[in-house]
């Protein structure tokens, strides 16, 4: 026996419906917290958030001048490490390495991108904080390099990948040699992707929180020390938001809202190279 | 003169070419005809060592060039590439390059810098490949502005401007219209004077108008060669007859 035309019809109207509000509560939570966020961090968008140090406890105003820079100093530190030995890596396995030994590599970067960021923060713990004898912003890079590094060869790899054999064949039947094959050609060819996953993973260790609290440490001085501890946004907007004073808690609103627009700002922008490199590719 | 001698090629044990013995005389365009999978593209790919960059690939026997062995144990397939040059089916421009940088990206990419030098190698392989006229007003556009015409000169004149001895070409037109077409024929007839010329082709009607010399091959084996003419015309053996009337294949 078939189901009546209209039975159909209304099992398909049922199945479309559920699925909408699925679609709808899978984006709430983006728009809840942006309504939240904003509405908790724009009274403390100030000049001052930038500018200012904070102050201690019970005098009211100052700001996060040294997370701010903290954070882009550690930051800015895990990138130079992490993203060229990542791009490098990816080079090396869709290049120049048998397929076994890309596969292996492959493998170990798969289960490393998984491994838990507070765990990467104990590892360097133990390899530089330890050694050194007390907290660094450079501990904090090394663990934020750890934890980019595998997602910079996975997201390089994907993109190096897209690029067609044909274009490697027509560089070795130039005559030209491997290593410019894959600088000048692979590189150039997948660099608008790469590049897009390295700002990726930069925004992804931007917000990083659960490493620094035994590398990095926090510091409620402005300090641009690569050897003494440093504050970052992320471990700053923690130690505040827990914090009994409303005036951290402002604070903490203001550093949040501050991550997640760099982040957006992070986003938009990859997706702006991407867009503009298919552009100039069809004109 | 390029020459294979017993040319033996297989792939993860399975041979696909069982002992070709050729000629390719100077100045003469050579056409090599067959079915699909007879092995045409994998003999032509042993000239300039491609199979060197295929895992499982294995090239017994013997190519040589004006004498000279290419397997030779001693010869960089790097440097023998840029005496033997190549085209491919499809039209494989370097997308990011532009065009006048896709014409000496041979000569670049392997530490050429003196631009006053580039730009004369540019223009005398533009003008080569018939190209010239059309990109001259923008050197400097994408290459995938082009159409699949002008691209498959454009990476004809890629080829040229290393300044080869030999020009392999793996069916270079069966993407192309007509019109397309013929002018990569009548260039190749002005690059006779001084190349090497090996077209693969599964264009029977090319090969017979735009070769001086045919070999046929079937299932990886030669089973006749000589002048395009009589090829045609009074082959030796009833599979080459077949094949060129259109009875199989």
């Amino acid at each position: 026996m078939t189901q009546s035309h209209g039975l159909r019809k209304f099992h398909g109207r049922i199945m479309e419906g559920v699925c909408l509000v699925a679609a709808i509560a899978a984006v709430i939570p983006l728009f809840a917290f942006l309504w939240h966020l904003v509405a908790m961090g724009a009274s403390s968008f100030s000049l001052a958030l930038f500018t200012k140090l904070p102050l201690p406890p019970g005098e009211v105003g100052g700001g996060l001048k040294n997370a701010i820079l903290g954070s882009l100093l550690v930051v800015g530190t895990a990138t130079v490490v992490g993203i060229p030995i990542g791009i490098g890596a990816a080079v090396f396995m869709t290049e120049f390495a048998k397929p076994a030994v890309t596969s292996a590599l492959r493998f170990a970067c798969d289960v490393l991108s998984g491994v838990p960021s507070i765990v990467m923060g104990l590892l360097a713990y133990q390899i530089v904080v330890r050694p050194m004898h007390h907290f660094s912003a450079f501990s904090g890079s090394i663990a934020l390099a750890f934890i980019m590094m595998p997602v910079v060869v996975i997201t390089s790899q994907e993109m190096l990948r897209l690029v067609p054999h044909s274009l490697r064949e027509a560089g070795h039947a130039l005559g030209i040699p491997a290593w410019r094959i894959a600088a000048s050609i692979s590189l150039r060819a997948a660099a608008p992707g790469i590049l897009t996953g390295a700002i990726l993973s930069i925004s992804r260790i931007a917000g990083e929180t659960a490493p620094m609290l035994f590398t990095s440490f926090g510091n409620p001085f402005l300090s641009l020390d690569p050897k003494a501890p440093i504050a970052t946004l992320p471990h700053t907007i923690f130690t505040y938001a827990i914090s009994p004073y409303d005036d951290w808690h402002r604070l903490a609103w203001g550093g949040a809202l501050i991550l997640v627009l760099g982040i957006l700002g992070a986003t938009l922008l990859s997706r702006f190279i991407l867009w503009w490199h298919q552009r100039s590719l069809n004109s | 003169m390029l020459a294979c001698q017993n040319l033996k090629i297989e792939f993860d044990r399975k041979p696909v070419l069982k002992g070709v013995t050729l000629d390719f005389p100077a100045q003469k365009i050579s056409a090599i005809i067959g079915p699909s999978g007879c092995g045409k593209s994998t003999l032509l790919r042993a000239f300039n060592r491609m199979h060197d960059l295929t895992p499982g690939a294995k090239v017994t026997g013997s190519v040589t060039l004006n004498g000279r062995e290419i397997y030779d144990g001693a010869e960089d397939p790097v440097l023998i590439r840029r005496r033997i040059g190549m085209v491919f089916q499809k039209a494989n421009p370097f997308p990011t390059l532009s065009i006048f940088e896709n014409t000496i990206s041979g000569l670049r990419l392997s530490g050429v810098g003196n631009r006053a030098l580039l730009h004369e190698a540019a223009e005398k392989a533009l003008v080569d490949a018939a190209l010239w006229d059309e990109v001259k007003d923008r050197l400097k556009s994408s290459p995938m502005s082009l159409s699949g015409g002008q691209q498959q000169r454009l990476c004809i004149a890629r080829a040229l401007a290393v300044d080869p001895e030999v020009l392999l070409m793996d069916e270079p037109c069966s993407a192309l219209d007509p019109i397309a077409t013929a002018k990569i024929e009548e260039l190749m007839f002005r690059l006779r004077e001084r190349l090497i010329v090996v077209i693969v082709t599964h264009n029977m009607q090319q090969a017979a108008r735009a070769s001086d010399r045919t070999a046929f091959l079937w299932m990886g084996e030669l089973v006749e060669e000589g002048e395009t003419e009589a090829i045609f015309t009074s082959p030796k053996k009833s599979m080459t007859e077949d094949y060129i009337t259109g009875r199989f294949g």
